[in-house]
């Protein structure tokens, strides 16, 4: 419905990208088969984590579906507090990460927008994100009594060694032999072989989309990039996918070739460190518009093709244990750093935003430190945000606000 | 009399016994993190395995890389070693445990200074084959780094024997436990507290000794229960090893057992001695009940929870939950369900970075003792 009191802006509706419609009928549709009955489907339903390797579930006809990316719904719906509060009367402390909170409850409640996920006949937990989905995931394996399979992805703090190569080279062996039992019938490595290389090409294109900033003014925000990951994460190793990123991508390149910049007058480039404040992006969009900076890139949206390098697209269950390995988040902070730091130079970044975020350990611990190595190396201005991603009772708007505008006059 | 002052002293400063140590012997400290560091391995190549807390200092240098969202024992620990507390190592240790020990190794081994500096990637999941050959794996791969470091050969027989150390100082261990059990207030828990605090930093020949000592002093007679007491066993993760055991016997209490990894999962499990060494300490880990970052089953730690407190005739439950812990925390509810199931009342106390006060805890004890 339309507001008859708004008038439409020309200015605003040209930077609106277009491909959004088609990006919400995706979603729609795969929230809409995911949650039609199994009866009527015939799908079996697995849970798994965003890092999770989600393309033998697409091999055996398995839906996946990813409690993070409910998590950021429910963060960016705002409906985050009272789910988390929710789960601390359970007994959950308010110190967990709050996607696992808001899970956990809005399980018990059919919670969140969509009125609760489907439940799960299986749970798909790798941990090469971090060891909270460990304990997540068994919490959701009590409460469905459903199997749970485990990809034990050991961190690798300074190495990829050989004792870690043959453990997950085993363990992918098992996986395949779990979906086997659970749902009775054989693997079909044949189709493995074409569902992994929609994977690594929708990868592909993902990380050609985010390079488009490269552009100057850009085309995108990392705002954008934040709403627009979902498909990677839910659908990858799908024809979906790749046609619909083969799609925004060619919005880009129109962008660019039209001048048309996501930010009016940009001034500043500006790099995202850690997970998006989903109940906050409009504001912080906003407010860094205002000031003709624009947030260019992030370490996590290009975190689904940070391992793309080890990803062999004609070899791809073989390269599955190294590529769901060598994950940014599951190496040394050091190695993170410098992954900042070349993504610096790459988006020409003239400060970094880091968001501590304190739902999520792995990405924020070492955080500080990171922050000293860029200005030391790179000379530019940081700005650390305090925050939680979905948990709304810890967001400091007036103190955030005046940080964001010091950390711009230092831009100047 | 059963005397304990030597480990008393060894606690008020664990740092200069162990300076102590590496002076008379000539030989390397190596500092550790949590129970999954292979201590055996470390005794093996003549080094002397220092289990690092919590720092006793207040937190300054720490601040600059580590949010306030991070536990007190990993704050406190870098504190300690940004201050130059922990210079007499030479190196450390880190197992695979939960995300905050994962990201300390991190910041420590860019900013400590230490010469050496390992990760033992332990697995996440201990009930399956393949983690088991894993676990065997990167055991094999910490001894040569160990090797390398101190320039000694770790020999198979040199294994065995630091584990036939660890087997006779855990069953001594075990055995104040059994005391404890048996007649509580025969020992007190704060003795035993300390005797476990140094017995992770001592040179464990020696800490074997002072055991067998220990013991012929509390002698082998049975001990009268009182049974005014309030039986309570203990939950939880205490990482740093703070003393609550005065409050808790101080309010009418009587701690009869835990689960802490610095309690009885320290000594639970004897390593086989007859098997391939490697693969029997491997072996141990799978067999012990889990820490709370690892899997296990979806029970384990429950069951094992009502089984300690069924078995020692128990009547109650604390759980100490220290602020941030987040491994600790997930599994808090579930097991706290199934005590409610058996009918056996609980209560949960949680840590902020020091104690908190002692009338708090106090209280909280009192009422909970007045109530069973
Ligand atoms: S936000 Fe962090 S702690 Fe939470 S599930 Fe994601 S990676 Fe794990
Ligand atoms: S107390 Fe908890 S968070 Fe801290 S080191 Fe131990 S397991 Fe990790």
């Amino acid at each position: 419905m339309t507001d008859p009191n708004k008038t439409i802006d020309p200015e605003v509706e040209k930077r609106k990208i277009k491909s959004v419609k088609r990006m919400k009928e995706i979603m729609t549709e795969y929230y809409i088969e995911a949650k039609t009955p199994k009866e009527q489907t015939g799908k079996k339903i697995a849970w798994i984590t965003s890092g999770g390797p989600v393309e033998p579930l697409i091999v055996m006809d398995v839906i996946p579906v990813y409690p993070e990316n409910y998590g950021a719904m429910i963060g960016a719906s705002k409906m985050g507090t009272d789910l988390c509060q929710k789960a601390e009367s359970m007994g959950y402390s308010s110190d967990l990460c709050s996607y696992a909170r808001a899970d956990i409850a809005s399980a018990t409640v059919n919670g969140g927008p969509i009125g609760g996920l489907p439940e799960p006949d299986m749970l798909i937990c790798c941990n090469n994100i971090c060891g909270t989905v460990l304990k997540w995931y068994e919490v959701q394996a009590r409460y469905y009594n459903v199997p749970l399979f485990i990809l034990d992805t050991p961190v690798c703090h300074t190495e990829y060694s050989t004792e870690i190569k043959q453990y997950v080279e085993k363990q992918v062996k098992e996986y395949i032999e779990f979906l086997e039992g659970v749902c009775g019938k054989k693997f079909d490595y044949d189709k493995m072989i074409k569902v992994g290389e929609l994977s690594v090409r929708g990868q592909e294109l993902w990380q050609e989309v985010l390079d488009t900033t490269m552009n100057r003014p850009s085309p995108m925000t990392c705002f954008d990039a934040f709403f627009h990951l979902a498909l990677i994460v839910t659908l990858r190793g799908t024809q979906t996918v790749v046609d619909y990123y083969e799609m925004l991508l060619a919005e880009m390149k129109q962008r660019i070739k039209d001048g048309i910049s996501m930010v009016p007058d940009e001034k500043y480039r500006l790099l995202w460190d850690n997970l998006p404040i989903w109940y906050r992006t409009r504001w912080l969009s906003d407010k860094f518009a205002a000031h003709g900076a624009c947030l260019v890139a992030d370490t996590y949206t290009s975190g689904w093709c940070s391992s793309l390098k080890y990803m062999d697209k004609t070899n791809f269950l073989e390269s599955l244990a190294e590529g769901y390995t060598r994950i940014f988040l599951n190496t040394g902070t050091d190695q993170m750093a410098d992954n900042i730091l070349e993504m610096a130079k790459k988006y020409n970044a003239d400060g970094l935003v880091i968001h501590s975020n304190r739902s999520c350990k792995p990405y924020s611990l070492g955080q500080y430190d990171i922050q000293k190595i860029v200005q030391e190396k790179m000379q530019i201005p940081t700005l650390v945000i305090e925050a939680d991603m979905v948990d709304e009772r810890i967001f400091a708007e007036s103190q955030i606000e005046t940080r964001i505008d010091a950390f711009i006059e230092m831009l100047n | 009399m059963a005397s304990f002052d030597l480990f008393y002293e060894i606690v008020n400063n664990p740092g200069q016994y162990a300076m102590h140590w590496k002076k008379e012997t000539g030989n390397k400290v190596i500092g550790y993190f949590c129970s999954y560091a292979p201590e055996e391995i470390i005794t093996a190549a003549g080094a002397l395995p220092y289990r690092i807390l919590a720092g006793s200092g207040s937190i300054s240098k720490a601040d600059a890389h580590l949010q306030a969202y991070s536990c007190s024992l990993v704050r406190g620990a870098l504190e300690d070693a940004l201050n130059g507390r922990l210079d007499f190592l030479d190196g450390t240790v880190f197992p695979h445990t939960c995300d905050s020990i994962q990201r300390l190794s991190d910041i420590w081994r860019m900013n400590a200074g230490f010469k050496f500096h390992t990760d033992v990637m332990v697995p996440a999941k201990l009930d399956t084959v393949s983690a088991g050959e894993y676990m065997t794996s990167i055991l094999d791969k910490f001894k040569k780094e160990l090797e390398k470091l101190t320039g000694i050969e770790i020999t198979e027989e040199k294994l065995k024997d630091a584990i036939n150390i660890y087997n006779i100082i855990k069953k001594h261990l075990s055995r104040l436990y059994a005391i404890r059990r048996d007649a509580p207030g025969v020992i007190k828990s704060s003795d035993i507290h300390v005797v476990f605090k140094a017995a992770m930093v001592m040179d464990r020949r020696r800490l074997l000794k002072e055991l067998e000592r220990l013991a012929t002093e509390l002698g082998e007679k049975n001990h009268a229960s009182d049974p005014a007491k309030k039986r309570i066993v203990l939950s939880g993760g205490l990482c740093s090893m703070p003393d609550i055991y005065r409050t808790i016997e101080g309010s009418g209490g009587a701690v009869v057992w835990d689960d802490f990894c610095t309690g009885s999962r320290y000594f639970e499990g004897e390593i086989n001695t007859e098997g391939e060494p490697l693969k029997s300490i491997a072996d141990r880990y799978m067999e012990r009940v889990v820490c709370p970052a690892k899997h296990k089953g979806l029970f384990s730690r429950g069951e094992y929870l009502v089984n300690a407190v069924k078995k020692n005739r128990a009547d109650g439950v604390i759980f100490f939950l220290l602020k941030f812990c987040d491994p600790h925390a997930f599994d808090y509810p579930y097991m706290k369900a199934m005590l409610e199931k058996e009918n056996i009342p609980s209560v949960l106390l949680e840590i902020e970075d020091q104690l908190p006060s002692e009338g708090q805890i106090n209280t909280r004890c009192e009422a909970f003792m007045e109530m069973l």
